[in-house]
């Protein structure tokens, strides 16, 4: 606590508190009022006398349902979804897979696989992007979902694996010991006993893993060209953007409809979130 | 039920030597002890007959089938962890029963083991809690069912007791050896408590740096220790030892230091009689020491300043000191003492050991 | 004695016959290899094999369509006398420096701020990190909107409270542009340095700034001497982390500005967008990925030696 006069406590906290979690949000804020705001009142100068910023006296949602008919943002939802769903499933499969390999087994060259795996987590999207794209091309995965399903894990498996071998390490060797003792093989043992005991980290882990591939833009942006098969994030960033005319209204309500599903899953699984980054951070 | 061999076992963890040419008979229905102190080797070879820890060379049999290639599940083996490793997402009843759903028993069968081995250990209201809700005692029940539901060939025992506390642990350990009486089935147990070894075992094996030190029935380690080591192993409080000239006078052996001399008797004065002038290792349990009374020969006694008393109830015990060197002496909880006092102790005549100076074993 | 009668049933126990996969998988290389060979084909092919590509890339003359030929590092010395390239890096480095700075110093303001007792932590703590959930993409775009030059709410704010006479031009502005970007950035870390910093922070010991304040310390001696150094392991690791991450940012200067106005903003990774993707110059545009390289190695370097270290101990 901090101890002293009151006005202390409203000078060194509430106040910078407030300050912070004001900064934080109004973004999001401006995100939900300026999608319900009519394009008469959007477009109004700041410098008019008549500009209200913080609410609107004739909330409207025309912007959702042009952005809904007029444009192909559902698609966009649904490729997203289907994209982030699909990469997580594999990043948790092979990320539990190695997880398990490097944390609980000895073979050769195990340091030297674990080291591997966590640099590529460090190569950014951003070095790989331009020969990735030639590569997709030769596979001929070009303009379709697999480029990304395929090219996600490359970034969600370390991270998958790393944070699923900070929850092996905490589960006792010997509930193995006893489960091979007991008749199982170790693959049985495995799947048998480690992975229920784990379930915590694979729901952070997976958590996780779909928010990162929600968030993915680059490779989205170089490897889909159809407006078909873009993603949320591309589609919204290259569609939605006529000529050099901004549609202010049809963006903020796509941006808020794109970060429904991600917003959900968090509200749901806080707890585990928190736990995704600090064991990331710790282990 | 099946006896187990081990021959001429040895582990290399890189470049220490952990178990060391081990060799031992492990009949049907015994119940055998390996004890010693923490980095003995006794956890590696348990493990190693487990199937755990792979084997450097030599052979582990059990019921005479060679297991050194077999994975454990093949080994027809169970085994209570220290740390009882219940497996905490399934419930008593499912803990008990995953190893004879692994190996494919009916469901009536694994129903009528897990009923059986929850009425041994009086465990029967506990079947649907999971392991987090049970305490230390009742956990440690649960481990011992799951193995004994598997009526296996041997059963393996990986200290499982440190973990309780001392009442519960002296509880466990008459349960322990009550249900080995029922059952029969041959059990290797590892502790590195010499009382436990003792009041458990059928035979114990003492080791030391991955050597077989003695192996014996717990009475032959008490009395006639092979070595130095064993002999202040086994025993609580331990013996007393002293560096001690042997010499000859008024044609009979002697054995003295700068606080004792002593008169050694015919029978034991025979097995020294070749070391005549040489150093050697003296040891006599503090129990085998009394204070002496009038009628005691001067000759197999020595004269002691009291430092510490400690009072346990059923017994006295005196740390002595003698010539420059510390004692033990366990006496009467009648005698009265003070610290500082100077008094005369006797030894037991029967009961002093001898251990070569340089090699340690017994003489 | 009810175990002995059950000695016929003993047909379970002869040695179950185990076919070859089941005794390959026992050992554990074997098993090894098959739980790691999924993750080492994927990374294989989409990592390892285009980081080989790119390398080869950056040494032709390839462009879109038109495979090229072997030129040394022809492409690499175009850039040591590329002027936008120049400002790139400039650009780069600044806005990493900064951005992990103010995170940093803002991350651990809040992180401590948050790890007092107060009514709605838990709230609180949920949702200042939504900019950290929410797709970056998007956010950025209401920053955007909120930075227009004449239909910024700031700037309206800003002239409200007397403190502006005319438009602020955030992003159109040169002299402002990496300023604004730079401040997007940092909004957007904030929470996750101070998730993690609260994390690092819970796990000291309450008792020891209680026996330091009865020994008479002050708050700032009692962080300073006590908490942070066991903070640092964890300030290490979120630090270098986003360091890579800012390093590499494309999303954020992308939808900002695109670079400009007149390379203002232009980091290594929008830079070699424009030039690999933008105007097809694949080998140029591969050089100027790989010419972080060398930076981020050492970063990756350092992360791993102080890893080490701290595992040592």
């Amino acid at each position: 606590m901090i101890e002293g006069a009151k006005w202390r406590r409203w000078v060194f906290f509430y106040i910078p508190l407030g300050a912070f979690v004001v900064w934080l949000l109004f973004p999001f804020y401006w995100m939900v009022v300026t999608s319900v705001r009519p394009d008469s009142e959007l477009y109004r100068p700041w410098m008019a006398p008549n500009y209200a910023p913080f609410w609107t006296a004739h909330p409207t949602l025309v912007h959702f349902t042009d952005l809904l008919t007029g444009t192909l943002f559902s698609t966009w939802m649904l490729n997203t979804l289907f994209i982030a769903g699909v990469s997580t499933l594999i990043s948790l499969f092979c990320g539990l897979l190695a997880g398990y390999a490097l944390s609980r087994l000895k073979f050769p060259f195990a340091g030297s696989l674990g080291t591997g795996i966590f640099i590529t987590y460090l190569v950014p999207q951003t070095l790989l992007f331009i020969p990735l794209a030639d590569v997709i091309r030769n596979f001929r995965l070009g303009d379709t979902p697999w480029a990304l399903i395929l090219t996600y894990p490359t970034f969600l498996i370390p991270f998958c694996t790393w944070l699923l071998m900070g929850y092996f390490k905490a589960i006792p060797r010997e509930l193995e010991e006893c489960a091979r003792i007991d008749g199982a093989t170790r693959w049985k043992a495995m799947v048998y006993i480690v992975f229920p005991i784990a379930v915590p980290g694979i729901l952070s882990a997976g958590i996780f893993a779909f928010t990162l591939s929600w968030n993915e833009f680059i490779y989205a942006l170089v490897f889909l060209s159809s407006p078909e098969q873009k993603t949320v994030p591309v589609g919204v960033t290259s569609e939605l953007v006529r000529g050099d005319v901004f549609y202010w209204g049809q963006l903020m309500a796509g941006a808020l409809l794109g970060s429904i599903p991600v917003a959900l899953i968090y509200s749901f699984f806080v707890e585990h979130y928190v736990a995704g980054i600090t064991g990331s951070v710790k282990g | 039920m099946a006896r187990v061999v081990i021959r001429d076992l040895n582990k290399k963890f890189d470049a220490a030597h952990a178990v060391k040419d081990v060799n031992l008979e492990i009949r049907d229905r015994e119940f055998v002890v390996l004890v010693g102190p923490s980095g003995c080797g006794k956890t590696t070879t348990l493990r190693m007959v487990a199937g755990l820890e792979s084997i450097t060379s030599g052979q582990v049999l059990i019921g005479d089938r060679v297991v050194n290639e077999l994975p454990p599940m093949d080994r027809d083996i169970a085994m209570v962890f220290q740390n009882y490793a219940l497996y905490p997402h399934m419930s008593v009843y499912d803990n008990m029963a995953f190893g004879l759903k692994m190996r494919r028993f009916s469901r009536g069968e694994i129903e009528q083991r897990v009923q059986e081995a929850a009425e041994i250990l009086g465990i029967e209201d506990y079947l649907r809690r999971k392991p987090r809700q049970l305490s230390g005692g009742q956990r440690q029940r649960v481990a011992l069912g799951r193995a004994i539901v598997r009526h296996p060939q041997v059963f393996l025992f990986d200290e499982p007791l440190s973990n309780l506390d001392a009442k519960l642990r002296v509880q466990m350990r008459v349960e322990l050896k009550k249900i080995h009486d029922r059952l029969g089935t041959t059990a290797i147990y590892v502790t590195h408590d010499q009382v436990e070894a003792m009041t458990l075992g059928d035979r114990v094996v003492v080791m030391k740096d991955g050597l077989v030190q003695q192996v014996g029935e717990p009475l032959e380690l008490y009395n006639t220790p092979a070595n130095r080591f064993v002999a202040g192993f086994i025993g609580s409080p331990a013996m007393n030892f002293a560096t001690v000239q042997v010499t000859e006078a008024d044609g009979a052996l002697w054995f003295a230091n700068e606080g004792i001399r002593i008169k050694l008797p015919a029978k034991i004065g025979a097995r020294l009689r070749g070391r005549v002038g040489e150093q050697v290792t003296f040891g006599i349990r503090p129990e085998d020491l009394r204070i002496a009374s009038g009628g005691d020969p001067t000759e197999l006694g020595f004269e002691a300043v009291v430092e510490v008393i400690e009072k346990l109830g059923s017994q006295i015990l005196l740390d002595v000191k003698v010539g420059s060197s510390m004692m033990v002496a366990a006496v009467e909880p009648t005698v009265r003492a003070q610290v500082r006092d100077r008094l005369r102790l006797t030894l037991n005549p029967e009961r002093l050991h001898f251990f070569d100076a340089r090699s340690e074993a017994a003489i | 004695m009810a175990l002995s009668q059950t000695a016929t049933t003993r047909a379970y126990v002869a040695t179950p016959r185990r076919g070859p996969v089941t005794r390959l998988l026992e050992d554990e290389r074997w098993l090894a290899a098959l739980l790691l060979l999924p993750t080492v084909i994927l990374l294989g092919l989409f990592i390892a094999y285009p980081f080989v590509k790119g390398v080869l890339l950056a040494v032709t003359d390839s462009r879109v369509g038109v495979p090229g030929k072997f030129v040394g590092l022809q492409n690499f010395v175009a850039l040591w006398h590329d002027s936008i390239f120049h400002v790139a890096v400039w650009n780069t480095f600044v806005y990493t420096a900064v951005a992990t700075a103010f995170k940093l110093a803002l991350g651990l303001w809040l992180a401590l701020l948050l790890n007092r007792h107060f009514i709605g932590k838990a709230f609180t703590r949920a949702f200042i990190l939504l900019p950290f959930i929410i797709p970056t993409v998007l956010s950025t775009f209401a920053w955007k909107w909120m930075f227009d030059p004449t239909f910024s709410v700031i700037n309206w704010t800003l002239y409200q409270l007397g403190l502006i006479h005319s438009r602020i031009n955030w992003l159109g502005d040169p002299d402002l542009a990496l300023i604004s970007v730079i401040i997007v950035n940092v909004w957007r870390g904030v929470p996750f340095y101070a998730i993690s910093l609260l994390a690092g922070l819970q796990t000291v010991n309450p008792e020891l700034q209680e026996a330091a304040a009865i020994d008479g310390a002050r708050p700032w001696q009692r962080f300073w001497h006590i908490t942070w150094p066991l903070l640092l392991p964890v300030t290490m690791v979120v630090t270098l982390f986003s360091i890579i991450q800012t390093f590499a940012d494309f999303q954020l200067v992308y939808v900002l500005t695109g670079g400009g106005p007149a390379n203002a903003t232009q980091l290594f990774a929008t830079y070699a967008y424009q030039v690999g993707v933008g105007t097809g110059l694949l080998s140029e545009g591969a050089a100027i990925s790989l010419a972080m390289f060398p930076v981020l190695l050492v970063v990756v370097i350092v992360q791993l030696l102080y890893i080490r270290r701290v595992e040592v101990h």
